[in-house]
């Protein structure tokens, strides 16, 4: 059991190689939390217009990769595009499909936290002459975020997660790098270890929102 | 295309097969765990939570990857069908178990009390009076979480299951076609497009009035 999960000769061989990997997840997450960010805030903008069409559209794309896997998505960008004679890498369709599927769901958090900013709070900005823009960005924003922070905090958790994803187009992340070390030593225990780092990186974070969670509920 | 038709069909069996399963164990399991934690014994509590965190924090496709390739070391050889049910379900497990506690928790004190004071048993109030309440809350995140998680059996195609994503795949490398692909994209979202839908009503319904 020890020999072949927690073996320390191949802990210490692979541990560059699996530690590598950790930094690349952590980087890939430093780019794509933001990206999702971005993406989710340009349809929560789009949302807040008050036209049927534009919301119409909106939930559509939104259900639309609320119901498509992930990772087809993934292997759509990377293993379908070449055939239309775009070949990107795979750490390229990475940023584009974190930047559609997670700007979906973070775009129907955030607009779920537009709605719960009182119609008064825009019409007072507005009448202090605030334009739209400035109304949305110093005033509905602010709050916005702050009365949806353990959705947003929840599904950032998600989408550090889903950055194993990467490991499947050969982004050299946690995941690959651990597989690789795996195959070269015919054992599991570098999966083991990164398994560790992921936990010991995102149980912090797991523990905060069980308790924003359940302050959240006890509070109604 | 259509050449590769009863193909990608069979892998929509393989998934709606893996679907059901993730999610009838998923969540069963997850409903026991909240409600052996209602309980109220200490050490139990601190397992039942040290476990929702583990499969909280894993990456799903880390826990497929690390019950496929890790356990044949024990000599036990899960396929990837049963590695991937397994993996999801404990996830999902783990998320369900969370909600249905923080359902259970939101139930206020008083009505226990209450119940309690009738003369109902502890399981008779659980029944009627506590879960009856705690199930309205806990449904909009358990809807989300379910399709999230049961999105993830594409996850499966890692470890060479044949379902929807996988046999779209190797059909598209026999045919160098990405039509396949497209196939299969297709039939996810014929599949869970209704489903995202349907939750989209049920969130609504059942949503408290404020």
């Amino acid at each position: 059991m020890i020999q072949s999960f927690f073996n320390p000769e191949i802990i210490a061989a692979s541990w560059p190689i699996v530690l590598a990997g950790l930094w690349n997840t952590v980087l890939l997450s430093l780019l794509v939390v933001p990206l999702g960010l971005l993406g989710g805030l340009i349809l929560a903008l789009l949302a807040s217009v008050r036209n049927p069409m534009v919301r119409w559209t909106l939930m559509a794309w939104v259900d639309f990769f609320r119901a498509f896997p992930p990772l087809v998505l993934l292997i759509l960008l990377f293993a379908g595009l070449p055939f239309a004679g775009l070949e990107l890498g795979g750490f390229v369709c990475v940023a584009i499909a974190f930047f559609l599927n997670t700007g979906a769901y973070y775009g129907e958090i955030l607009r779920a936290g537009i709605d719960s900013v009182p119609a008064g709070q825009i019409e007072a900005a507005r009448s202090t002459g605030l334009s739209r823009l400035q109304a949305m960005a110093y005033v509905v924003l602010p709050q916005a975020v702050r009365n949806v922070l353990p959705d947003l905090l929840s599904n950032t958790l998600e989408v550090v997660k889903l950055t194993a994803l990467g490991s499947v187009v050969a982004v050299p992340e946690l995941l690959y790098q651990a597989r690789q070390a795996q195959s070269l030593t015919y054992n599991a225990t570098p999966i083991v270890v990164a398994a560790t780092l992921y936990f010991l990186m995102l149980w912090p974070v797991v523990r905060l929102l069980s308790r924003l969670e359940n302050r959240a509920l006890a509070g109604r | 295309m259509l050449k590769y038709l009863p193909d990608i069909l069979s892998g929509v069996v393989v998934t709606i097969e893996l679907a059901v399963l993730v999610v009838v164990t998923g969540i069963a399991a997850g409903l026991v765990l909240a409600l052996l934690r209602s309980l109220g014994i200490r050490p139990l509590n601190w397992l039942i939570i040290g476990v929702v965190d583990l499969f909280r924090s894993l990456p799903p496709l880390v826990v497929i990857v690390l019950i496929y390739f890790g356990l044949p070391s024990v000599d036990l050889s899960p396929s990837g069908f049963v590695s991937t049910w397994l993996s999801l379900a404990l996830v999902l497990m783990a998320f369900s178990e969370e909600i249905f506690w923080a359902g259970i928790t939101s139930v206020a004190k008083g009505q226990w009390e209450a119940a309690r004071s009738t003369g109902l048993s502890f399981g008779q109030t659980l029944m009627h009076v506590v879960l009856p309440q705690a199930f309205r809350l806990t449904i909009p995140p358990l809807t989300n979480r379910t399709i999230a998680i049961t999105k993830g059996t594409a996850l499966g195609t890692v470890v060479a299951v044949t379902e929807i994503l996988g046999q779209a795949s190797s059909a598209m490398s026999n045919s160098y076609n990405p039509s396949p692909l497209m196939l299969g994209a297709a039939a996810y979202i014929v599949l869970f497009f209704p489903v995202v839908v349907a939750a989209r009503w049920v969130e609504t319904k059942f949503a408290w009035k404020r």
